[in-house]
């Protein structure tokens, strides 16, 4: 397997498909119906086991979703568990993501307990009639009082995920969030933009006219407020939606995803890479808790990537990154997009500018 | 002899040419009816959607009259376009007389006096019929004074008839019988049989469609073509019934068809005479023209490696249509392809769309243009049709470019739109007449340049689908032309260059500019998109940098879909034309043709 020959081990995610409430927004895959807990449980322990003869040397554990602080802490003991067959390194980092609400002082002490160093915070927005529109089961207060607990659980890295782009959203209010998360001192803020995903309660509404998205010119001033307003506290804008407090507060688990790092997905509709082959899982949970049950591996579909395919994953990736693209992987066109200021040359790589990042897709597909 | 008659129909799109025809052939019963469609001489799925007719179709139909005579009737339906009015006129060279097929809801319309005058030239007994009689809004007392009135035809010898009904079909069949005379000419006399129309047959080579003037022609005998001097040895003759029928000879005063083992309709032209290569006549049938193309477009496939596919697709396609000429050319926007001439704007889209439809060729289509002459400073005398080659202004003399003398007709309440238009069309010398009382025929001097420049689709609106125009050529007169350039961000794309009138280069060039402003994908940067004659910008816009495209998230489960995305558009990008840096999708080459209500 890839992981041994790499000097980084491999990350490992589970997916919990499982939410007390569906946000307005969120098109992930998860069930409200708690009921199949027990399944979805006994299921990820065999898909761990049938697993752990291929991937060693795991340094990272995200544990996300979905709401996996929906299990509550007995069914995380319990997926924790059921990780056992798998090997870490002792100095894995493991996070797992919470939504306020669930946070009591007895989750995280447990979390703290099983060895979680990393809390992922759904927060969104510290502003009410933002939370309502997005269909969040929490109040600002609950986010502000959850971000507390955590600190005297003793978890050194706080991630703070944030939305922006509301429906006439102001950047006055905008940088308002920020300042409200900073006040809470985060390691690590997740800034990400509202998007319409197809399907979604929000989706609807932008179709029948109840909810007018600002337009990509707005979008573009409310991320750079962002990016300005945090980079001139000393933060550390590394990836689009990503912001840490320093090089080590970055998300070690999902710079993974970004730099072709093998990463082995737990759970329905999780995607597993190797560093040559992709697959992801069944996405309905009962269809991945039988394909278990029959000792089968729960894989909907795979691909194996080519050499230009990996490429075009390098450039897609990389634009969206700090680090950038490797020079060896573009051809001309390189000097132009400096010109034009997209791009800067460092170390043997372009990275992107503030403007260059905000075209990434656009950069890629240029040289692709 | 005594018992043939050839005939043609005249009429004008829509006046029910097809269907009379459909009429007169089931009447013949040489059709099973299982077989029989509607437009049955109209093969093409082109003249069934447009109901026009491109390629000259002939039948000979068998008739009893009700003395008891046997007839045998050859009726030579011919295109109805004035794109195509050499064919008509050979078709019209051999017959003696016409059906002058008019509706009775519409009335005389510019393309049937244009045909008239033809059939009239050529001597021909002109059978005046009114079809449609059958509608409610049909006017056949009026229509017939029309005739009388307006054509110089007797009113009074009209015959009345509905096609789609079949009402009348049999006097039709009498008026051919009784009023068209029969062909004369002479057996013993050397042969001369009149090409008028070609066609492409997979297994049997080129199929000519002849009509015999004099002597006989039969299988394995040697012929000369009096104007290519080629000869060759025909293999069959026979008739149109109307699936061929081959026969043991065609006589005098006999329309069928001959297979010569010939490749390419190229080989055969239309007008040509054949005769004997070893007694040949003296003289061929007079009014022999050479079809020159008189609008010019360049045609590229849409991806660059489909040059092989458009080229082969070209040799095929030009295997039925003698009218079209090609040579090779290449644009740096558009890489390598064809400039093709035409014989009007209708022959164009007719080759447009059997290019897509019958051989699958996704095209590019540069705007058409007319062919200029230049004379430059030094004397020297050249002709242009592509702006490619538009010589250095500096050394130009004088430009000359084609007028022709149109002819329209339209009911007067139209008037001053239809003056309005010839005249921002450049038209002069403008003359109106009013033949019938409410319509007005008008005439006006107008460059063909304008013309071929959504003309048509212009005057429809104006007159609400009343107005109808033909046009003859005129001659060529000094012009003001300009070759008019457009940049995007600066890179000239030469596909896109024009010829153009100098007072109409501005409107032109921002036509242009902002159509492709609508269809050119954002940059990450600012792009100008420009007229330009020479090195003077006339006209601009600009395109709008796209300052952000980056979605949100992309962790492990968005990877493989962004890529695939990715992916998707580069393949996308690949077949578009890139000018400097920048791809311009074939839709932006398409809509800057397109005007702004077309």
């Amino acid at each position: 397997m890839a992981s041994g020959s790499s000097p980084e081990g491999p990350g490992l995610y589970v997916h919990v498909p499982f939410c007390v409430s569906r946000c307005a927004y969120c098109a992930f895959r998860s069930q409200t119906d708690l009921a199949l807990r027990e399944a979805y449980l006994r299921a990820l322990a065999r898909e761990a086991q049938l697993r752990s003869a291929a991937w060693t040397g795991f340094d990272t554990v995200y544990i996300g979703g979905g709401t996996p602080s929906a299990l509550g802490l007995a069914g995380l003991e319990r997926l924790v568990g059921a990780l056992q067959p798998l090997d870490l390194v002792p100095a894995a980092q493991w996070t797992v993501e919470a939504n306020p609400d669930d946070v009591d002082v007895e989750l995280l002490g447990g979390l703290r307990a099983l060895g979680v160093a990393r809390l992922s915070l759904g927060a969104q927005s510290f502003d009410e009639g933002a939370l309502r529109f997005l269909g969040r089961r929490h109040d600002a207060a609950a986010a502000r009082r959850a971000a507390e607990r955590a600190r005297q659980a003793g978890f050194e890295e706080l991630s703070l995920d944030l939305i922006y782009g509301l429906p006439g959203q102001r950047l006055q209010a905008w940088e308002a969030d920020l300042r409200a998360a900073l006040a809470l001192e985060p390691s690590h803020i997740s800034a990400y933009e509202l998007t319409v995903e197809p399907g979604t309660a929000l989706a609807a509404r932008v179709q029948r006219g109840a909810a007018q998205l600002p337009d990509d010119e707005r979008l573009r001033r409310l991320h750079l407020h962002g990016v300005e307003l945090l980079e001139a506290r000393g933060w550390l804008h590394y990836e689009v939606s990503s912001y840490a407090r320093g090089p080590l507060q970055r998300s070690r688990h999902n710079r993974k995803y970004w730099r072709h790092v093998p990463y082995l997905g737990l759970g329905p509709a999780a995607h597993s890479f190797d560093g040559r082959c992709r697959w992801w899982n069944r996405d309905d949970i009962g269809a991945y808790a039988r394909e278990l049950a029959a000792g089968h591996l729960p894989v909907q579909d795979s691909e194996r990537l080519d050499a230009a395919a990996l490429r075009l994953e390098r450039l897609a990736l990389g634009f969206r990154c700090a680090e950038g693209v490797a020079l060896e992987d573009l051809g001309e066109g390189v000097l132009a997009a400096v010109e034009q200021g997209l791009l800067v040359l460092r170390d043997g790589r372009a990275r992107p500018t503030r403007e260059g990042l905000l075209v990434a897709d656009g950069l890629a597909l240029r040289f692709a | 002899m005594k018992s043939k008659r050839n005939f043609g129909v005249i009429a004008h799109i829509d006046h029910g040419k097809s269907t009379l025809a459909d009429r007169l052939i089931q009447r013949a019963g040489v059709v099973e009816e299982r077989r029989f469609q509607d437009q049955f001489l109209d093969t093409m799925d082109i003249e069934r959607e447009r109901g026009i007719t491109i390629k000259s179709n002939t039948v000979t139909l068998p008739y009893v009259a009700p003395d008891g005579r046997k007839y045998e009737l050859n009726l030579l339906d011919t295109p109805g376009h004035v794109d195509f009015s050499y064919e008509v006129s050979r078709a019209m060279a051999s017959c003696e007389g016409v059906l002058l097929l008019v509706d009775a809801a519409q009335g005389v319309e510019a393309q049937t006096v244009a045909n008239l005058y033809l059939a009239m030239e050529h001597d021909l007994e002109i059978v005046p019929v009114i079809n449609k009689i059958d509608l409610p809004a049909a006017d056949p007392e009026s229509v017939a004074l029309q005739i009388d009135q307006e054509l110089g035809l007797d009113g009074d010898d009209v015959v009345l008839c509905s096609a789609k009904k079949g009402q009348g079909i049999e006097d039709v069949l009498q008026a051919i019988v009784e009023r068209i005379p029969p062909p004369s000419g002479y057996l013993s006399a050397p042969l001369t049989a009149l090409i008028f129309d070609a066609h492409y047959d997979p297994y049997r080579g080129v199929i000519i469609a002849v009509r015999v003037f004099d002597g006989v022609l039969r299988p394995a005998e040697r012929i000369l073509f009096m104007q290519s001097d080629a000869e060759h040895k025909v293999e069959e003759v026979g008739r149109f019934r109307p699936d061929r029928q081959s026969c043991d000879a065609l006589f005098a005063g006999d329309v069928g068809y001959i297979v010569a083992g010939i490749k390419t309709v190229a080989q055969v032209r239309v007008g040509d005479t054949i005769t004997h290569r070893d007694q040949p006549a003296e003289q061929a049938v007079p009014g022999f023209v050479e079809a020159r193309p008189v609008v010019f477009s360049s045609v590229y496939p849409v991806a660059a490696d489909e040059y092989p596919d458009l080229a082969e697709a070209l040799e095929k396609y030009e295997l039925n249509d003698a009218a079209l000429v090609y040579e090779k050319d290449s644009s740096v926007a558009l890489g390598l392809g064809f400039r093709c001439g035409f014989l009007g704007l209708l022959h164009l889209e007719i080759f447009q769309e059997r290019m897509e439809r019958e051989f699958d060729q996704s095209l590019v289509m540069t705007a058409p243009s007319v062919r200029y002459e230049f004379t430059l400073n030094n004397g020297d005398e050249l002709v242009v049709d592509n702006p490619h080659y538009f010589p250095d202004p500096a050394q130009i003399q004088e430009v000359r470019e084609p007028f022709i003398k149109a002819t329209l007709l339209f009911p007067d309440r139209h008037m001053g739109a239809v003056t309005k238009l010839c005249l921002e069309r450049r038209g002069t010398g403008t003359r109106y007449d009013y033949p019938t009382p409410g319509r007005i025929e008008y005439t006006a001097e107008l460059p063909l340049a304008e013309v071929i420049y959504d003309f048509y689709d212009k005057l429809k609106s104006v007159t609400r689908g009343y107005g109808s125009f033909d046009y003859e050529f005129l001659e060529y007169r000094a012009a003001d032309v300009v070759k008019m350039d457009i940049l995007v961000n600066g890179d000239p794309v030469d596909a896109l260059s024009l010829i153009v009138h100098r007072e109409k280069a501005r409107a032109r060039a921002l036509h242009i500019c902002n159509k492709l402003k609508d269809e050119l994908p954002r940059q990450q940067f600012k792009v100008a998109i420009q007229g330009a004659i020479g090195g003077k910008i006339i006209a601009r816009s600009t395109l709008n940098a796209l300052r952000k495209d980056v979605t949100a998230k992309c962790y492990g489960g968005d990877i493989s879909r962004k890529r695939k995305l990715l992916d998707r558009q580069a393949r996308g990008k690949k077949r578009m034309k890139m000018v400097g840096n920048i791809a311009i999708p074939q839709q932006a080459f398409v809509a800057v043709l397109k005007t702004d209500d077309g």
